[in-house]
């Protein structure tokens, strides 16, 4: 069946340009808050983000790292192949910060807890945020909420949310399949 | 690919090419983890592995056993010294006993060649070879060319000379394998008592004059002298003294600096001061020793992820 449409190229724009500005809402020029990208697509989330969050405050400095959380997760050997690693790039310190975590889709939130597991190895932050560009709801397997939605859907476990984030911004879109789709 | 090809990591021998690939790039990740404020990831947390060391070792054993707990793995230690293995046990008893204990991972180091080819035959476990005799020492062996390939970008292509006791040499034997296996040119020096009979059949050039080695090559391994295999129960001498081994074969800054071009040094340690190699040479620019070090605990916690991860569920 043909994947149906969840966010087109202008809806994704508009949402990020919302998140952008309830995140400056909260942490004003982001003296002591920064955004951590899951990887891989949450970190192109974040850069998206950050590039918005610059256009409107030139001034301001935000810091972005990139956090891997491969050997965080809690399926090791349960699957038939061990994961890829990405890398992890975190050059700023994030004790005592404001820290936003960054995911493309939040589903059963296992992936969130490993990562804020993952964080931890870094140092104690004072808070942390949650941002998510698509929640599916009502399917958490762990009590994990999201802060700031780009949009919630309602889905079966069945199907699969991929979010395609192209080089040059003009074919992005979140795709929502029916049919099994082989994890990348 | 992101499995190995393997079940245990017995020798280099075994490895295609693909496997050194995905062991560098999982080392490059734990490179990054052991540089973090808190250097411990938890994905080896229900795995158990015994470290059986039946031959003396320092670093390889603490490389291993930091390694394992930087993963968060359970780590039992042996040491034939102060075990049943004085009183008459077999390898294969010894190792089934810790076995029934609930081990699922067995790092071995054996001074007979093939014991761990043995002991995989015979056992049901994973078993990661850390030295069987003047056999192989695959992990160290991962180690240099990792460090080589971080140092120089690529070791396709390049020329590496290992210079020494290459015949009592487990790390030659490896570092032969691996270098060639991804792409590097491989010369021994050393005199002709400690070269190998036949060892041109891997493809390696033999030389037994070091400054023309030192102006062949881009890196130079210079291997430690095993003391402890000179001499030794048949009392054979493989060369007349330990000064005259310096005079022909120890490593100088001098040597170095005669040479039209910059060349990598490395070693395994632990270092002879003075005989394979000069202080000045061990802590100069050109040395990379201690990244060798440090890259050693990356390395094997790459295999020790990438090993494990194969092991069944009970």
């Amino acid at each position: 069946m043909k994947p149906v449409t969840l966010i087109d190229k202008n809806q994704l724009e508009l949402i990020i340009n919302r998140l952008a500005y309830q995140l400056i809402e909260n942490h004003d020029e982001f003296a002591d808050a920064v955004l951590l990208g899951l990887q891989p697509r949450g970190v192109v989330l974040a850069e998206r983000i950050k590039y918005r969050l610059k256009q409107i405050m030139p001034e301001a400095e935000i810091h972005l790292g990139s956090l891997d959380i491969t050997f965080f997760r809690d399926d090791f050997r349960r699957r038939d192949e061990p994961l890829k690693a990405n890398s992890t790039e975190i050059d700023f310190i994030i004790e005592d910060k404001k820290v936003i975590l960054i995911d493309d889709v939040l589903y059963t939130g296992r992936t969130i807890r490993a990562g804020l597991d993952a964080m931890l190895s870094y140092g104690r932050p004072s808070g942390v945020e949650l941002l998510v560009l698509v929640d599916r709801r009502f399917s958490r397997e762990l009590p994990i909420e999201p802060t700031y939605i780009g949009k919630s859907v309602d889905s079966i476990d069945s199907q699969r949310v991929k979010v395609d984030f192209a080089k040059n911004t003009s074919n992005d879109r979140v795709l929502l399949f029916n049919t099994e789709l082989a994890d990348e | 690919m992101s499995s190995l090809s393997v079940k245990h990591l017995l020798g280099i021998a075994d490895l295609t090419q693909e496997d050194i690939r995905l062991i560098f790039s999982t080392a490059l990740n734990f490179k990054e983890v052991i540089n973090r404020p808190i250097k411990k990831v938890p994905s080896l947390r229900d795995i158990t592995i015994a470290n059986l060391f039946f031959e003396n070792s320092t670093r390889t054993k603490l490389s291993f056993e930091l390694a394992e707990k930087r993963l968060s793995a359970d780590v039992v230690n042996f040491s034939s010294g102060s075990s049943s293995v004085s009183k008459g046990e077999t390898l294969i008893d010894t190792v089934n006993n810790i076995l029934s204990m609930k081990v699922d991972l067995v790092v071995m180091r054996h001074p007979n060649p093939g014991a761990a080819a043995f002991l995989s035959r015979n056992v049901d476990t994973t078993i990661v070879n850390a030295g069987d005799g003047t056999h192989e020492h695959p992990t160290q062996a991962l180690l240099d060319v990792f460090s080589l390939q971080q140092k120089l970008g690529d070791v396709a292509g390049k020329k590496v000379v290992i210079v020494g006791d290459i015949k009592h040499s487990r790390v030659a034997l490896s570092n032969i394998y691996c270098l060639q296996k991804m792409g590097a040119e491989v010369m021994v020096c050393g005199p002709t008592t400690l070269i190998p009979k036949h060892i041109e059949k891997l493809n390696v050039k033999v030389e037994h004059n070091l400054q023309k080695a030192l102006e062949w090559c881009d890196v130079a391994n210079m291997l430690r002298i095993q003391l402890e295999r000179q001499g030794g129960e048949h009392d054979v001498k493989f060369f007349p003294s330990l000064r005259e081994y310096t005079l022909q074969y120890g490593l100088t800054l001098p040597m170095l600096e005669q040479l039209n071009k910059e060349i990598v040094i490395m070693h395994p340690g632990p270092i002879n001061r003075g005989v394979e190699i000069t202080s000045e040479v061990a802590d100069s620019s050109h040395s990379i020793i201690l990244e060798q070090v440090e890259n050693g605990v990356a390395i094997r916690m790459a295999v020790l992820y990438l090993l494990a991860s194969a092991i069944e569920r009970n």
